[in-house]
């Protein structure tokens, strides 16, 4: 009988989707574009959160929008009649998006014209989280109506995030949540994550998830290791 | 669901390892995953199953290594194990901090084959 051997593979099982990840994060550096994957569960308002955030910002920024949906083309249609630049990738029954697909949208959109790039990923609590995209930061939105325990039933997408935006404030005497106890569910998870608080059908709060974006954006325009460059003497230029 | 792009990514790298190694057939395949992973033991078995048939692959046999969840606080650099299940309400045992960071229970390591 042929001699079993044992061989040691010590090989991550996603490396690939990482390496692939860090690879689009160094691409997005040299295009000094920012790139947010929004995730969040279906029906919480990625749509109306991004076109909220169009409306605030397209006058200044450059910005383009990548769509992710099991089926269907209805939220590219909703971006896309604003004029701004969409890409729908379809997953065809996945549930998220890995970073292969987010450089497939990413091509098709175009990075070098691009400011600011919104992912809205796949409604799903679950699987998103698990999947690095190449983003450049991770946002999550949690609506009122589905309740504070959420940060108990779904930790790790709690806890891979850099900010979270509790929509639908509007309807917080609705429902029965308590913004503490959710607070303190989140911080215990993940002490570094922004909670911001809006309401897409009001307005509410939109300035100030604008501002957080804004901030973001402006560590990637002048990121603050580099030297910065000598300007030339003249009209400041404009973005175009 | 996401355990089928998962799986085929452990897959593929068994077949990498097996081919460089002149293998005829893999007995096992040891895995390393960390306590947070929800990944449920009989779903991947399922799913490897599924995508190994008909290559050198089939019939191997998944041995999954649970590794346990251990912070540390960023106040006193304490380690410490925690159970999975009480994670809501964590805190450093030394000092009561509760700025943590994780140490393990994470993984997703295909660690070694058998094969022959």
């Amino acid at each position: 009988m042929k001699e079993i051997r044992l061989i040691e593979v010590k090989e991550n099982i996603l490396s690939d989707n990482k390496a692939k990840a860090n690879e689009l994060r160094d691409r997005l550096r040299s295009t000094g574009t920012f790139m947010l994957n929004l995730m969040s569960s279906p029906g919480s308002g990625k749509t109306s959160l991004i076109l909220r955030t169009i409306e605030a910002m397209k006058d200044e920024f450059r910005l383009g929008i990548i769509e992710a949906d099991i089926e269907s083309i209805v939220d590219s249609e909703k971006v896309a009649s604003r004029g701004i630049k969409v890409v729908q990738l379809r997953t065809g029954g996945f549930c998220h998006l890995d970073a292969t697909m987010v450089s497939e949208g990413l091509d098709a959109l175009g990075p070098q014209n691009l400011d600011l790039v919104i992912i809205e990923n796949v409604g799903n609590l679950v699987c998103p989280a698990e999947f690095d995209t190449g983003a450049t930061k991770n946002a999550m939105i949690l609506s009122i109506p589905e309740g504070d325990d959420k940060p108990l039933k779904y930790p790790l997408m709690f806890t891979v995030c850099d900010v979270l935006v509790v929509n639908k404030i509007d309807a917080m005497g609705i429902f029965v949540f308590d913004i503490n106890a959710f607070k303190k569910r989140v911080h215990t998870l993940n002490q570094n994550i922004d909670i911001l608080m809006t309401s897409c059908k009001t307005g509410e709060g939109i300035d100030g998830w604008v501002g957080w974006i804004r901030k973001e954006l402006k560590g990637v325009l002048n990121p603050p290791e580099k030297k910065p460059k000598r300007r030339h003497a003249g009209a400041p230029q404009k973005r175009n | 669901m996401h355990e089928l792009p998962i799986v085929k990514s452990i897959f593929d790298i068994c077949v990498k390892h097996a081919t460089a190694n002149k293998a005829k057939k893999i007995l096992s395949v040891t895995l390393k995953v960390g306590e947070v992973s929800d990944l449920q033991d009989q779903w991947i078995q399922r799913y490897f199953d599924y995508l190994s048939k008909g290559t050198i692959v089939e019939g191997a046999k998944l041995v999954i290594k649970r590794v346990p969840l251990v912070m540390r606080c960023k106040l006193c650099s304490e380690s410490f194990q925690v159970n999975v299940n009480e994670r809501r309400q964590v805190e450093c045992p030394r000092c009561k901090g509760t700025k943590l960071a994780y140490v393990s229970g994470r993984e997703y390591i295909v660690e070694n084959l058998e094969i022959v």
